[in-house]
């Protein structure tokens, strides 16, 4: 079975990724929808083990505070220079306020993992041959941040 | 200046931890060499043409004479015995090994500074005014403001991979030093109608090789709103910024898409929704940050006495009276003077100082000048706080170590980027350029007399050189593999900030020197009074200098 870092740990993981261009039945098993599939076929799915997937150029504002429908959200990161992720973690968080899984999908690595812990990401699914115990250290690379952001609601010179 | 505390030293020590730990992966081939290349940027770290070049982050130019040995000890142990000033005040070193290069930032971890998003698409050291707190005619000390600007943009989690690299600068006077209308984001300190400081904000201005003057967004941002507003601007950018191209990538050409207002419009929207959040400012906080930048116990020194003193020595000492007219700037405390050391004396790289300078400056700066010394964008050090009375002393000293040539603001005085000698993204090399105007023009009674002018030179379109807002400025291109430079007239970087214009063809290197020599002949031929340079440019135009420099011999 696939691993994923969730948490800080690793662990086996079984979200199944429904690619964009998909159609005909959905398999027997959670899947990971696309937006725009989902955006397509709102009346008629039942979201009963369903999470959605974005990429980095939709518009995370479309699901808005419809977000807490689903018990995971992934954002794809087509390459780890593409940072429009950082920001739509960091909306889904707070302002739409979703409390269910964030994850990072596709090629995000190791070093980004610190930021993208700090923008409300919560479990990772790293590219295929990283040493996934390894690269979890990287989460707490820092001790001290200066920001607010999802894990600290308040700066550094507003934290007692 | 500002002193570290305990959690801005831990930030910074986890940092050369973390670069150690990503140094060794990748040199054990466990990270790729695309996903080490924003890691090492990051950090300061290229690769150059011959060798790694890392830049070194100098926040608003200001340094302590400390920090300024430990440089000299970098460049002597790790590197060729010197280093760069660039023209975003930062320092480079030309020679490091990749694999000492996390020792390098240990070290400069023992002095507060770092390499820290010195390169790379992320927000880049917040630049300022040369003369910020002793300036005659500031509003408010823009140091602070640069300060809590770089503790907000160090590792900002959201916004470390930008479509493009991202600058900042802040200036506190009505005339411009920091050159904030060619910014990313440009921040003026202003007072509104009912006597409170704010920041009039512009955005989407730069050089490169789509130059743009910035926009104003807003005339009037309350202080405490500055890191909301500028997570706004930042998000916005990071959401809808050009990532498909990188030469369309910077905030400019997404502003000029929008049209300004509209972009303030988004930028507005977006910060409606984070305005009252934790994350603005508080007044402890700006005093905290303030407590840093009081003004030094200046000691008593009688102006008069101290002007009657220097003029008879200016009599006596030609030399050191052409030093007090071109370096010296006056200072809010009377009795008291700063001081620009020039490093552009003819047959150096403009902005190159060796490991000896820099400890004999440290020296200076300890006798003379409060321990402190700060960088320029126009690539000279400044010791600011100098007592009128120890100027003679200083200037003897300052020209045994080669650093008293006495031509700042003028040609020789010339902005000049590393380029085709070192940097690998160099069309051309500009450094011999620079050294060939200096060899032409060495009678410094011409170059007075040519007064106020810049002359800025880039070895590529990308204008670290800052060519467009140079009175004259050079443009090294490449035609089918050989180096040519393209002349432009008329730009200005001050309050007035203006583009240059493109004179015609481009030269050959050998060239350059007449071709100046020819665009200066006209200036002197046809200025009225005591017109400057730009003044006469913009008067007559470029028609007279074009015909002169490409009119066909007889």
């Amino acid at each position: 079975m696939p691993k994923i870092i969730k948490d800080g740990k690793v662990i086996d993981d079984s979200w199944v990724i429904i690619e964009k261009d998909f159609s005909g039945e959905l398999p027997r098993a959670k899947v990971l929808l696309p937006m725009q599939y989902w955006l397509d076929n709102k009346d008629t799915l039942n979201l009963m083990c369903a999470g959605l997937w974005l990429d980095s150029d939709e518009d995370v504002d479309t699901i808005g505070l419809e977000a807490n429908q689903f018990p995971l959200i992934a954002v794809n990161f087509p390459t780890f220079a593409d940072g429009r992720g950082f920001s739509i973690g960091r909306l889904l968080k707070e302002r739409y306020e979703f409390t269910g899984q964030l994850r990072a999908i596709g090629s995000a690595t190791r070093d980004q993992l610190f930021y993208l812990k700090r923008c409300g990401f919560d479990s990772f699914d790293l590219k295929e041959g990283i040493d996934l115990e390894a690269a979890a250290a990287s989460l707490n690379d820092f001790s001290v941040t200066y920001q607010t952001s999802v894990d600290k609601p308040e700066p550094l010179f507003r934290r007692s | 200046m500002y002193v570290y505390n305990e959690h801005d030293q831990k930030i910074i020590e986890e940092r050369v931890a973390q670069f150690r730990g990503q140094t060794d992966r990748y040199l054990a081939g466990e990270i790729a060499e695309d996903e080490f290349l924003p890691l090492r940027l990051q950090n300061g770290l290229y690769i150059q043409r011959l060798a790694p070049m890392l830049r070194i982050a100098v926040p608003y130019g200001l340094l302590n004479s400390k920090q300024f040995r430990k440089l000299a000890h970098i460049a002597r142990t790790y590197d060729k015995g010197y280093c760069h000033i660039t023209t975003r005040q930062n320092i480079q070193f030309n020679w490091p090994q990749l694999e000492e290069v996390p020792d390098i930032l240990a070290e400069l971890a023992e002095v507060q500074m770092h390499a820290v998003q010195t390169s790379g698409n992320c927000i880049r050291n917040t630049t300022s005014d040369q003369f910020a707190g002793v300036a005659q005619d500031e509003l408010e000390d823009p140091r602070p403001w640069c300060e809590i600007i770089r503790q907000w943009s160090t590792f900002h989690p959201e916004f470390a991979f930008l479509p493009r690299k991202f600058k900042i600068a802040v200036c506190g006077t009505k005339g411009d030093r920091a050159a904030i209308q060619v910014h990313d984001i440009g921040l003026q300190i202003v007072k509104n109608d009912d006597g409170e400081m704010g920041f009039k904000v512009l955005v989407g201005g730069g050089l490169g090789r789509t130059p743009v003057i910035g926009s104003v967004i807003r005339e009037f941002l309350p202080k405490e709103h500055l890191l909301t507003y500028l997570d706004a601007i930042l998000r916005v950018y990071n959401r809808h910024g050009n990532r498909a191209n990188k030469y369309k990538a910077r905030i400019k050409i997404l502003v000029r898409a929008w049209k300004p207002d509209v972009f303030a419009h988004e930028v507005e929207a977006e910060w409606d929704n984070i305005k009252e959040t934790p994350a603005s400012l508080t007044d402890e906080e700006i005093n905290r940050v303030k407590s840093f930048f009081t003004a030094p116990d200046y000691q008593p020194v009688d102006d008069n006495d101290a002007e009657k003193e220097l003029t008879k020595l200016s009599g006596e000492h030609l030399a050191f009276s052409k030093w007090l007219q071109r370096n010296i700037t006056a200072h809010r405390v009377p009795g008291y003077a700063a001081v620009t050391l020039s490093l552009k004396p003819t047959g150096v790289a403009p902005g190159d100082i060796t490991d000896q300078q820099l400890d004999a400056v440290a020296d200076l700066a300890d006798q003379y000048s409060l321990g402190e010394i700060r960088t320029t964008h126009n690539q000279n050090l400044v010791l600011a706080d100098v007592k009128k009375s120890d100027l003679f002393e200083l200037w003897q000293k300052a020209k045994a170590g080669g650093f008293a040539t006495p031509n700042i603001g003028t040609l020789t005085d010339m902005i000049c980027c590393p380029g085709g000698d070192f940097c690998s993204l160099a069309n051309a090399k500009s450094i011999p350029v620079a050294e060939a105007l200096q060899r032409k023009f060495d009678d410094m009674d011409y170059v007075y007399d040519l007064g106020d002018l810049s002359l800025n030179i880039s070895g590529c379109m990308n204008a670290c050189g800052h060519h467009h807002v140079g009175n004259i400025g050079v443009l090294g291109v490449d035609k089918k593999g050989e180096e040519f430079y393209q002349v432009q007239l008329g730009g200005s970087s001050d309050s007035d900030t203006t583009l240059g214009k493109v004179l015609g063809p481009s030269f050959g290197r050998e060239e350059m020197p007449e071709v100046i020599e020819k665009i200066l002949n006209v200036y002197i031929e046809n200025r009225q009074g005591d017109e400057l340079f730009l003044d006469t440019y913009r008067r007559i135009g470029l028609n007279p200098f074009k015909e002169s420099v490409y009119a066909k011999d007889h």
